[in-house]
């Protein structure tokens, strides 16, 4: 029987002859439980090789070990979409000689396909994989169901490894990644914690400010002219968003409205909805819980789907384009709705866009729920500390406090204020908010360029500054 | 004016709290504060903490607050439960 599988990590970056200043590459699928981008890195910090660069979807605080690797030169620079603030708050001290380069969930594939990020070897994490390397998400000990942001890296890395803690015998049947791709299969004993890979149910929220907004949010959807038959729709895990999709399923049970798809980071939530019949179809690029991972593994309705399907803007389309609402989150947003999902209110980096301005752009209706302050920091500012979204693709900002609409979108504010919902400008928020908290002094930046965020167009959008 | 006579607490290190501790001082108000918004608002929170020992008639004090983004109101009414559970001379 023919079979790729070699002894070790440490063989495979050998075979894939990986050598300082080349480009490895990881997914993220595994979330907060991933052991294998600690162990890729550690094994090639002990070979000795030197300056590379990491291409990662998302890195999550169980990666900060990855800090250590920057120190001791392993790894000169970091391409990804997602920091969390564990990783983000060392990078925003300026421990790296080059800038961060943030894009999208759809950018990074974009630029991976057309060759302006090149991968030397892409190291892929699959719950379970047969010996030539067709591999899936949905079985094994580890399952995390989608495998959506490693296609790219394992169409186009010139080497692929495959990481598995579960090896299947030839041929796996419903594989989601094919051995076309593959050229070396290593079998280790976990390659993540199960507990951190997937969460279980994600509770709506209960706090009231957040369900006075989630309602909001559902009455624009219903006047917004979109929810009809045929509705497309994407919603974060985050509680007012997942009370948001509550409001929304109540509404077109009642009025007996059919949608096409869910889109996106798939919850628990969305496959209620699937099974109530508020959708056709399931277009899954993550899966966010353990109710997700079954339905995409059991449901033919829930279909796993690419980074570059899902929002490439260099796909010849992509399903974002084909989205009529989503509904996003937002760190501050400005009187111009420009969006900041990267940095806090002291300038560290604690996130990324991911799909936010994939989903903006692409979406009939760019949805922003959040409360007019937050721990005593007002979300409207004059500008945002970074523009992760552009304001131009945000429509509408639903708050505790009323709804403010981006003036570019005359027609939405007319439908809504005709519905009667509480619509006010964006400065009233402002100042509605700076009222409670009073006006905060502008935190010093330093003077180090630290991250740099990538529009989908591939034009540089805003740049990220040290902390002092 | 008065001097804080025992240890006292309020308030919760929850997200949008404050928490205060008092106890005696040596003769002075002494003031430390950790805030999460130390940069944007540290000036505004010393000063809401300052009016409420001066209506509290406090000027004899030891008062460590950490600050998890309370609104004013909110400083205001932990270092007053404090001050109170700490008691007068």
């Amino acid at each position: 029987m023919r079979s790729k599988v070699v002894s070790s990590i440490r063989e495979a970056v050998e075979l894939a002859g990986l050598k300082d200043g080349m480009t490895v590459s990881f997914h993220h699928h595994l979330r907060n439980g991933d052991y294998v981008l600690n162990t890729v890195m550690d094994q090639i910090a002990d070979m000795g090789i030197k300056e590379l660069t990491v291409n990662a979807s998302s890195l999550f605080a169980c990666h900060k070990p990855l800090l250590g690797h920057i120190k001791n030169r392993v790894v000169a620079k970091i391409l990804t979409n997602y920091m969390a603030e564990e990783v983000g708050r060392e990078i925003s001290c300026g421990i790296m000689d080059r800038a961060v380069e943030f894009r999208t969930h759809g950018g990074r594939p974009s630029d991976i396909a057309s060759g302006r990020t090149p991968i030397d070897v892409a190291f892929i994490a699959a719950p379970i994989s047969d010996p030539l390397g067709n591999c899936s998400g949905k079985y094994g000990k580890s399952a995390c169901g989608s495998l959506g942001y490693a296609f790219a890296d394992a169409m186009y890395a010139d080497k692929v490894v495959i990481i598995t803690d579960e090896l299947a015998s030839y041929p796996l049947m419903d594989w989601s990644i094919e051995e076309t791709c593959v050229d070396y299969v290593v079998k280790v004993d976990a390659i993540g914690d199960p507990a951190g890979i997937v969460s279980g149910t994600t509770r709506i929220t209960r706090d009231p400010v957040g369900l006075v907004m989630a309602e909001q949010a559902a009455l624009v959807i219903r006047h917004s002219g979109l929810l009809k038959e045929g509705f497309s729709f994407q919603t974060g895990a985050g509680g007012a968003s997942l009370a948001a999709s509550k409001f929304l399923k109540e509404i077109m049970l009642k009025e007996n409205i059919r949608g096409s798809f869910g889109l996106g980071g798939i919850t628990g939530y969305l496959v209620d909805m699937l099974h109530a019949g508020c959708f056709e179809k399931l277009l899954d690029v993550q899966c966010f819980d353990l109710d997700a991972v079954e339905s995409i593994r059991k449901d033919p309705r829930h279909q796993e789907i690419s980074a570059e399907h899902y929002a490439s803007p260099g796909a010849k389309s992509a399903v974002v384009d084909s989205l009529d609402v989503v509904i996003l989150g937002a760190a501050e947003i400005d009187t111009d709705f420009n969006v900041n999902v990267h940095t806090d209110s002291n300038g560290y980096i604690m996130g990324g866009s991911g799909g936010h301005s994939d989903t903006a752009a692409g979406a009939k209706l760019a949805m922003i729920i959040a409360p007019i302050q937050r721990a005593r920091m007002p979300i409207v500012t004059d500008r945002v500390t970074c523009i992760s979204t552009p304001g131009r693709d945000v429509d509408v900002l639903v708050t505790q406090a009323g709804i403010a609409v981006n003036p570019e979108n005359a027609e939405l504010k007319d439908r809504l204020v005709d519905a009667g919902l509480n619509i006010v400008n964006i400065h009233d928020l402002k100042r509605k908010a700076e009222h409670l908290t009073g006006t905060p002094k502008k935190p010093m930046m330093g003077s180090r360029e630290v991250g740099k965020v990538i529009c989908r167009d591939g034009s540089l959008l805003d740049t990220i500054y040290s902390v002092r | 004016m008065g001097a804080i006579i025992r240890t006292a607490t309020a308030g919760t290190f929850e997200s949008s709290d404050a928490y205060v501790e008092v106890g005696p001082g040596r003769g002075s108000i002494d003031l430390s504060l950790e805030s999460v918004v130390e940069q944007q608002f540290g000036e505004a929170i010393r000063r809401a903490v300052r009016e409420v020992l001066s209506e509290c008639g406090c000027d004899d004090i030891e008062i460590r607050i950490v600050d998890r983004g309370a609104l004013d109101c909110v400083i205001k009414a932990r270092v007053e439960a404090a001050v109170r559970r700490g008691g007068m001379n």
